[in-house]
């Protein structure tokens, strides 16, 4: 068996009930109006124009359960990556997986915090490699990771009380 | 090897290494708690030379920020600037001439040969050879002039444009670049003379600075440091992009994860990217190297994309986040570096400070590019 499908497979079991159907990504083409924040579930996306095959959005509170999963499959992580959806009162978190093997298979795992309390559970148990990724991502965006050993600043200066990636941000 | 001891947590001292440190080369900060010449524990503290290039991509368009991507990871530019390329091109679905490709891949090697060679002569000053850094200076000087004529730049190059370059080759470059071929290799026999059988240079490195394939997974370690642990995973080879499936070339892998499989990893390397060229060189294709048909704004449709590449020191990794605007809404760049510095932190845990700075010196560290 292929790795996405045991991987899609293994992510499935995350959301018990069959999620509404998913338009088919190849509506991209056609001009989406604008990214409208979409139901949980997982989707597969087309490789050749968006560089990932799988793409899993998540209740902050599955985040562990997914992360686990995508460890024991061998997956390495990428990057953690937040987005200011100012329009949408949200913040989004991105998890970039990818693998070192050559059954190639981009997995992304992502989930949508409220932008006045962000907060989420940290991964660095399962990935170590994550207390930078983590501890990035509440410099520029002020996401609290709860459990997070030593969340202090780690590229902004050590007494940053400023988030410069939220729109909102005025230097 | 040196005898295990036991540490004790009550007789420490605390040591920095650095902002300003000759063996970081650059301002990166260690602080080490020493129980005399052992290191008890380790924090990396990062940050010294951090620009936010990431606000910068969201504040102009998408060709104005073609020339952060010289300024993140000067020694391996090039390559930076093919993995923003590859990711705008595919979000706009611009298609790109083969002989661009083509071009894209020579230069893209000549670069890492050059990173490599800076790698080389500064590692081996920092284990206390000096001549080394000046035969290493001396080639890489070679491939400056090359690629300075054709980019117009010696060190932080925009060469790139989405769907082509900047500016074609001409027979100069060709007839420069297949005299440095015969003389690189030749010179990287003299390396091997020289340095890699040296003795001292094998105490230094054999045996230390151990990082096993679970730290790699765990810490998303890539480049030379995953491939010098046994990991088989090079970009150019496990997702290939470009056109690196048309050549013939290995990828060096090492098991044993010391410093000296990292050393030997980076070695082969060069040889190997001497291959790439050289095949590239035969296989040129003449054509343009500009694309016909090609949006006169860039605006990518709204959604996200990502594109790797593999640079000196491991995947590369652009996501970009589009709302369908002249500029992107998120740009997030994976730079190989600041996975592979995380490890430093448990991997160095134990070892003399000394065992240490060559451990560090392995990992090629550039910190433009972990601080971003």
């Amino acid at each position: 068996m292929k790795i996405q499908e045991k991987t899609k497979e293994a992510l499935a079991a995350l959301f018990p009930d069959p999620p509404a159907s998913e338009p088919e990504p190849d509506d991209a083409e056609e001009g989406e109006k604008k990214p409208e924040p979409r139901g949980n579930g997982i989707i597969e996306q087309d490789y050749h124009t968006r560089g990932f095959h799988l793409d899993a959005q998540i209740e902050p509170d599955q985040l562990i359960e997914a992360v686990r999963i995508l460890f024991d499959l061998g997956y390495y992580l990428e990057a953690i990556t937040g987005v200011d959806w100012i329009k949408d009162e949200q913040l989004e978190v991105v998890y970039d997986f990818s693998r070192y093997d050559f059954d190639l298979c981009r997995t992304v795992i992502r989930t949508r915090v409220d932008r006045s309390a962000p907060h989420l559970p940290t991964i660095t148990p399962i990935y170590t490699g994550a207390s930078w990724h983590e501890r990035e991502t509440h410099d520029f965006f002020g996401i609290v990771f709860d459990g997070h050993p030593y969340l202090v600043p780690l590229l902004l200066p050590e007494d940053a009380d400023f988030h410069p990636l939220l729109k909102d941000f005025e230097a | 090897m040196t005898e295990p001891i036991t540490l004790q947590q009550d007789e420490t001292f605390v040591l920095n290494v650095g902002p300003q440190h000759p063996a970081t080369h650059g301002v990166l900060r260690v602080k080490m708690t020493m129980d005399g010449e052992y290191i008890y524990n380790a924090e990396t503290v990062l940050g010294y030379i951090h620009r936010m290039h990431e606000k910068m991509a969201e504040n102009r368009t998408y060709p104005q920020y073609m020339p952060n991507m010289g300024r993140l990871d000067y020694l391996s530019a090039m390559s930076f600037n093919h993995g923003y390329a590859l990711v705008v091109e595919r979000a706009c679905n611009i298609e790109v001439p083969e002989r661009a490709e083509y071009i894209r891949v020579i230069t893209v090697e000549l670069n890492r040969i050059a990173s490599h060679l800076v790698w080389l002569g500064a590692y081996v000053l920092d284990l206390g050879g000096f001549t080394p850094l000046m035969y290493c200076f001396d080639d890489r000087e070679q491939i400056l002039d090359l690629l300075e004529a054709v980019t117009g730049s010696r060190l932080t190059y925009c060469y790139f444009r989405f769907g082509g370059l900047y500016n074609d080759i001409d027979d100069d470059f060709i007839t420069g670049t297949r005299a440095f071929i015969k003389r690189m290799r030749k010179e990287l026999k003299m390396y091997a003379k020289l340095v890699t059988g040296n003795i001292i240079l094998m105490k230094r490195l054999k045996g230390h600075g151990p990082v096993d394939q679970n730290m790699c997974q765990r810490y998303g370690a890539t480049g030379p440091v995953a491939r010098g642990s046994g990991i088989n995973y090079d970009v150019r080879r496990n997702e290939p992009y470009s056109v690196y499936p048309e050549f013939d070339f290995e990828v060096p892998v090492y098991g044993e994860g010391d410093s000296y499989a990292r050393y030997l990893v980076r070695m082969e390397e060069m040889e190997q990217s001497l291959r790439i060229i050289e095949q590239a060189l035969d296989k040129l294709p003449d054509g343009p190297v500009n694309p016909k048909k090609k949006p006169k704004l860039i605006k990518p449709p709204p959604g996200d994309y990502y594109a790797a590449v593999e640079t000196a020191r491991g995947n590369f990794g652009i996501r970009m986040v589009s709302d369908g605007g002249k500029n992107a809404y998120r740009l997030k760049l994976r730079s190989p570096t600041y996975s592979n510095m995380h490890l430093f932190d448990e991997a160095c845990r134990g070892m003399l400070i000394a065992d240490a700075l060559a451990f560090m010196g392995s990992l090629d560290l550039v910190i433009p590019e972990m601080d971003r």
